[in-house]
């Protein structure tokens, strides 16, 4: 009896044994792109791995945002069993490089040539203690700001091209009976906002001591209680529902003409093209007031665990290398509405908007205005971006001075990072 | 002859062995899963945890943390508006529903059902309902103006000192029948000899009640207390899905709290602190009720 259980037993790890190596070669990634266009997009990849011999299992997490799937991961990686990617993007890259279970991808980057490719700035993120880690895969750019050109012929105001050239037109926007701001008051939301408006009020330089370094005396300056009193002005232009809305249907807004305005990032174009807009003609795309000289990024990548088995080892590089080829960033991006990370990409397959965005991206990569995004998990860690969005959102929804929440917000800052 | 009588011994052991056995695997899932997490919580608790749990010791540093935060402290007031109101409400509600259910009226089990029904639902549908109902721009305050009263407002939804009560309102919807079940339960348990006797002395029916049958029902308020007081405390999803927090994080929960510091900003150990918070909490309500309701039927 007992030694039928012992060949039972010995004949199970055997077979286990070849499967093990059946499966070579395999990526398994674990993403959350999950909806119509980013799924699309997904599978690009997996076709052309599969193109290559390698096998692709799907390990997608929905929900969240991302939080469900980074659950997902911390356990898998905790019980020893990490995926091949995940699509982990910011900070948080450094901190899982920390553990010790990243794996170096240098010869790929190398082979490439991604240091010439990449602009430093996004790099840097990618890399931890100067080697990659992870592979960028698209970039979205934050500051935006979508409009409504009927509305504004309507109302007689020009588009804005400064903060107070903004207020001139809301307020002929709304005597002309329109919703000059459509507003999705969900802390993200709010913070993408906001962050938009540091960065035109501010500049680069502002930006970057703020929202990137986190420097205490920088957030409670006067210039940040400036940027508070605008994002508080807003307020007023914006209708009373917006408290919970969804960004999309903020967007749905200002494509049905209900509101003339809304900030938000190029993910916005997908619900405009959907409903089968054309920019240029109903609906126009601009840098919000202020910021032409800034871009701020949202940029999605996967990091890459270390793996033992030689075979998937190739399959995890092959997957790194197609990641940042010309074929896949245009079948990607296209699906997606977002822009290639990378230079030395035709502009051809892409629309009016992008185009645009490929332009700033490469001219801001030079002159230092391209700065991540801190709503969009860019910039600061987890902790301290919580903390931001608390003083942020707080001060939108409540009737506390632009003084105060300046100084709370470099309070907060500075307990988050204790 | 011995053997049989061993065997016969041994049968004796295992009958009265046997509900332990039994009851053993479930005992020691619970000490595990429940006990033992707790207690694992607590550790966690006192690290420096951030988005994977580390052993630091740190002492009580995140609690003094937490205590600091603005956002916790609306949290907490929060919960003490919320579940103050909802337990009274769900309670009071559901002994009124309860005893005008007993006064042998007819189509009585299609209103207890009736009333009933929104315990079946699942609190994110309740939510998701009320926030269409709430929303000044859907619901109740369209529909009125649409009415013709032009100048008609209730956007609690929206506003944010207004936005816990109405977490509160979709919440008692929700309990109130269950609790009117329980109460009802305890009426049909009250022998009519007593009643029927104080009919006969000459008092009149809300004497009856004030003075008989809701003394009676003391056992009944103690488990309704009881249930309720964690369902407050526990409460997520519904803020979840009907203010999501908001506006800002003006109707945040301590549960929502817990789960935004644990989950969303890798700070495990601010997430671990407040979920013992909330655990003690729940202690300092039930520990004392309990005690004094268990020595009660001690002497009684």
């Amino acid at each position: 009896m007992i030694r039928t259980i012992h060949r039972i037993i010995v004949a199970l790890a055997v077979v286990g044994l070849f499967a093990a190596t059946a499966v070579s070669g395999e990526v398994e990634v674990l993403h959350w792109w999950t909806s119509g266009g980013e799924a699309a997009a997904v599978q690009e990849l997996q076709k052309m791995l599969e193109k290559e011999g390698h096998t692709w299992k799907d390990f997608a997490v929905a929900g969240g945002a991302g939080a469900n799937a980074m659950t997902a991961l911390k356990s898998r990686v905790v019980s020893g069993n990490p995926p091949t990617a995940a699509q982990v993007k910011g900070p948080q890259i450094q901190e899982w490089a920390e553990l010790g279970v990243l794996s170096n991808i240098d010869d790929v980057a190398q082979a490439e040539g991604w240091d010439d490719l990449v602009p430093k700035v996004v790099a840097d993120i990618m890399k931890y203690k100067g080697h990659w880690v992870a592979v960028p895969v698209n970039v979205h750019r934050i500051n935006w700001m979508w409009c409504n050109p009927e509305i504004f012929k309507k109302a007689g105001a020009q588009y804005p091209r400064t903060w107070d050239d903004f207020f001139v037109a809301c307020e002929k926007i709304k005597q002309a009976g329109f919703i000059p701001v459509a507003f999705g008051g969900q802390p993200w939301q709010e913070a993408t906002v906001w962050e938009t408006i540091v960065a035109g009020v501010g500049g680069p330089g502002f930006y970057q001591s703020t929202l990137v370094k986190a420097d205490e005396e920088a957030l409670a300056s006067p210039t940040m209680v400036k940027a508070m009193e605008i994002f508080k002005k807003i307020k007023p232009y914006t209708d009373k529902n917006a408290p919970g809305r969804d960004w999309n249907l903020a967007t749905a807004m200002v494509i049905k003409g209900e509101a003339a305005m809304q900030f938000m990032g190029d993910w916005a174009k997908g619900e405009f093209t959907a409903a089968g807009k054309v920019p240029g003609r109903d609906y126009d795309a601009l840098t919000a007031p202020d910021s032409n000289d800034v871009f701020l990024f949202n940029v999605d990548s996967f990091i890459m665990f270390e793996v033992k088995d030689p075979e998937a080892q190739k399959a995890q590089k092959a997957m790194a290398r197609l990641i940042m080829s010309p074929e896949f960033q245009v079948a990607f991006n296209v699906s997606k509405g977002s822009i290639p990370v990378r230079s030395g990409i035709s502009q051809e397959p892409f629309d009016a908007v992008a185009i645009a965005s490929m332009q700033d991206f490469e001219a801001t990569a030079l002159n230092g205005g391209l700065m991540p995004s801190m709503a969009h998990e860019m910039a600061v860690s987890p902790a301290i971006r919580g903390a931001m969005f608390d003083v942020v959102t707080n001060f939108y929804n409540s009737d506390m001075p632009a003084e105060e929440a300046a100084r709370k917000l470099a309070a907060a800052v500075q307990e988050a990072k204790m | 002859m011995k053997s049989a009588e061993r065997s016969i011994n041994r049968l004796a052991v295992l009958e009265t062995a046997l509900p332990r056995i039994v009851v053993a695997p479930s005992f020691v899932a619970m000490v595990v899963f429940i006990y033992g997490f707790i207690l694992w919580t607590l550790y966690i608790s006192m690290t420096k945890s951030s988005f994977l749990p580390s052993y630091d010791f740190v002492g009580l540093t995140n609690y003094f943390k937490l205590w600091r935060i603005d956002r916790w402290w609306v949290a907490v007031r929060n919960l003490l508006v919320y579940g103050g109101l909802f337990i009274f409400g769900c309670t009071l509600l559901g002994l009124f529903l309860a005893i005008f259910l007993d006064q042998k009226i007819r189509i009585e089990g299609a209103l207890r059902t009736i009333y009933l029904y929104p315990l079946a639902l699942s609190f994110v549908v309740t939510g998701t309902a009320w926030k269409w109902i709430l929303n000044p721009g859907l619901g109740i305050e369209r529909l009125v103006r649409q009415w013709g009263w032009s100048t008609f407002t209730f956007d609690w939804l929206v506003t944010s000192e207004m936005a816990i009560y109405c977490v509160v309102i979709a919440a008692v919807w929700q309990s109130s029948g269950f609790v009117m079940a329980m109460f009802l339960a305890g009426l049909r348990g009250i022998d009519d000899a007593v009643i029927k006797a104080a009919q006969v002395d000459g008092a009149s029916l809300p004497r009856i009640y004030r003075k008989i049958i809701i003394p009676s029902l003391r056992p009944v308020f103690f488990s309704t207390v009881i249930i309720l007081t964690h369902i407050a405390i526990k409460s997520f999803d519904l803020v979840v899905v009907l203010t999501r927090g908001g506006p800002g994080y003006a109707s945040d929960l301590p549960a929502t709290f817990m789960y935004s510091y644990a989950f969303t900003r890798g700070q495990l150990a601010m997430g671990a602190a407040s979920a013992m918070m909330m655990f003690f909490m729940v202690m300092a309500v039930i520990v004392p009720y309990l005690y004094s309701e268990l020595r009660r039927k001690r002497y009684a």
